[in-house]
């Protein structure tokens, strides 16, 4: 399946409190109504930018650096991110991001500049940057998270197979 | 090929929970001796583990949630989230830590679910504190946390190991948190990411395991999975009296395999402050020195223990809190606001002017119990300074010591604390 939108560029160290900020996580489970609220400290209109057409959030180094909130993968979810494309991630965001089905990229961001239009393929491993006529290469997900990615998330191998069958 | 190397605390203690030969970059599927989850993170962990089909966690003795960032509840958007922790407990017979209790970080270890040893995880980035009492602790997502809490089990990528080791003396007026905040000035927000750190020396040895809590609470703001130390007499005798479990210490073989090995020396090392908007943005006190703040806040899982409100309240003995200023104090549970109410801190502290508010995270994260107003400083012993961390964009936070926070309170400026010591020993 190939994602076709345009890209959201923002710069290096986006922590989680940038992604969805304390003061609205604590608040509900209600991930649509919090998703309004998404990278609002480093761009006020990424919400309204994002959601009516889909959009890829372009990084730096070091995407999702911070707290263990899972909340912050499920608001880019809520405000229609297609994919998270950046130079690196931190740890925790990674697995989360995996584990709830928001797909990530690591790949040379450079090569993309905000509003650029970006095809990807995630499958067979392409992504265009269609703007610049350029394929950027990036390497292949791990063999056991494109394993949980197969089976639809954790949540989902779980109930396949009633618990971790990891090879 | 030379002889297989040894082995890291990390490749031990992995080897151990999953009963493989295990070593950094392997994947493995490991048994864990307890599974936590807090007030913003546990009530998604319910959701998943409610969407997997699963009502019966794997060993209600090895599962915990606590409600400590937002409690007692400010809104009722919150008391509905902390009303799902309460029903999980009741369903399931994991434990609840309620309102009041305090911060999930200094229960955990606090009540003996963990020993030295163990493998953990948390539904909180900070769960990589218990590093410090040689536990493999590191913080996950929900989901993540969820699968824990139903198998006992999660996967893991082995990680490599960065070993931190800490020379010299640590000067007068200078403590743990000043040493981890150099770290991070050193090596950057993403210094360590993926990797352990195995932290020690001579000036990790003299340190109480309360201020060993610091660094290894404060892994996680450079990245790394875990903050590691060797377990000593200190360590084990923290454990007495703590549960029924016994301190099974795992120490690194002399010829384990570190991917970097960095040294500092601690008689160098002043104190540190980190302005904001981030954690590596680390600035010797004398260059921040005389900037004014509004508000100062001396708690959390990175210094809310009895020795931080013990420095804070040795420098405000006979002071007052400036009337500009704001001092707020969130012991980080109820047994250290007991401890420090024995003590003789807490009517110190109050007395100078401090707001005490329950045990729990205070203002850390934004939520409650004092949100600084627009354009505002604060000087905070927290472990986190981004933007809108305590609840405003507008404001605008710096990470010090509990004696750097004390000091400042007093003046109404950050202030270097080593005038302000008793004698200017620690």
């Amino acid at each position: 399946m190939t994602i076709e939108a345009s890209a959201i560029k923002l710069g290096d160290d986006i922590n989680t409190d940038y992604i969805i900020s304390g003061k609205y996580k604590f608040k509900s489970n209600d991930m649509e109504a919090m998703a309004v609220h998404a990278m609002e400290d480093v761009d006020a209109h990424y919400y309204e930018k994002a959601k009516p057409a889909g959009a890829f959030l372009v990084a730096g180094s070091n995407f999702g650096m911070g707290s263990s909130r899972e909340q912050a993968p499920l608001v880019l979810i809520h405000s229609n991110t297609k994919a998270v494309l950046a130079k690196s991630f931190a740890r925790i965001f990674y697995r989360n991001a995996i584990n709830t089905g928001l797909p990530v990229v690591e790949c040379d961001t450079d090569l993309i500049d905000d509003g650029d239009e970006l095809s990807l393929d995630l499958a067979a491993g392409v992504l265009r940057n269609v703007t610049k006529g350029v394929t950027i290469p990036f390497p292949p997900l791990p063999p056991v998270m494109a394993q949980l990615l197969a089976d639809g998330g954790l949540v989902e191998h779980f109930k396949k197979h009633g618990g971790f069958a990891l090879d | 090929m030379g002889p297989i190397a040894g082995k890291t605390i990390a490749e031990k203690i992995f080897s151990a929970h999953s009963g493989t030969d295990a070593h950094a970059g392997d994947i493995v599927v490991a048994d864990v001796d307890f599974v936590m989850g807090q007030d913003g993170t546990s009530p998604l962990a319910i959701k998943a583990l409610e969407r997997m089909g699963v009502e019966k966690v794997f060993d209600p003795k090895k599962v915990a949630v606590v409600m400590d960032h937002s409690s007692p509840s400010p809104i009722e958007g919150v008391s509905a989230l902390h009303t799902i922790m309460r029903e999980f407990g009741k369903r399931t017979g994991a434990k609840v830590y309620d309102v009041g209790c305090g911060v999930c970080h200094q229960l955990i270890p606090e009540n003996g679910h963990v020993v030295p040893g163990d493998l953990m995880v948390g539904c909180d980035s900070h769960t990589c504190t218990y590093g410090a009492l040689n536990v493999f602790s590191t913080g996950v997502g929900s989901t993540d946390g969820a699968a824990a809490m139903a198998s006992g089990k999660l996967w893991f990528k082995v990680p490599e190991t960065m070993k931190v080791t800490y020379t010299g003396d640590l000067q007068p007026g200078v403590f743990s948190k000043d040493l981890v905040l150099y770290l991070a000035g050193q090596i950057g927000a993403d210094g360590a990411t993926y990797k352990a750190l195995e932290i020690g020396g001579p000036v990790i040895d003299a340190l109480s395991v309360d201020a060993r809590m610091t660094i290894s609470n404060m892994a996680i703001e450079v990245g790394a999975k875990a903050g590691l130390m060797a377990a000593d007499a200190k360590t084990v005798a923290w454990f007495e009296g703590r549960g029924e479990r016994t301190p099974a210490p795992v120490a690194a073989d002399a010829d384990a395999e570190y991917c970097c090995e960095l040294t500092y020396d601690a008689t160098a090392i002043g104190p540190q402050v980190a302005k904001p908007h981030s954690v590596d943005n680390v600035s010797l006190i004398e260059c921040v020195a005389g900037t004014p703040i509004q508000q100062g806040f001396l708690g959390t899982c990175t210094n809310g223990r009895l020795e931080d409100l013990g420095i804070a309240a040795g420098i405000l003995k006979g002071r007052k809190v400036h009337p500009d200023v704001r001092f707020i104090v969130a012991p980080a549970s109820k047994q250290i606001l007991l401890d420090a109410i024995a003590a003789g801190y807490i009517q110190t502290l109050v007395e100078a002017g401090a707001a005490l508010v329950t045990p729990g995270c205070g203002p850390c994260v934004g939520t409650h119990n004092g949100v600084p107003s627009d354009g505002e400083n604060v000087i905070s012993t927290a472990n986190r300074n981004f933007k809108g961390r305590m609840g405003n964009s507008n404001a605008f936070v710096y990470l010090g010591s509990p004696a750097t926070v004390a000091a400042s309170v007093i003046t109404g400026v950050i202030t270097d604390p080593r005038p302000y010591l008793e004698g200017g020993a620690r």
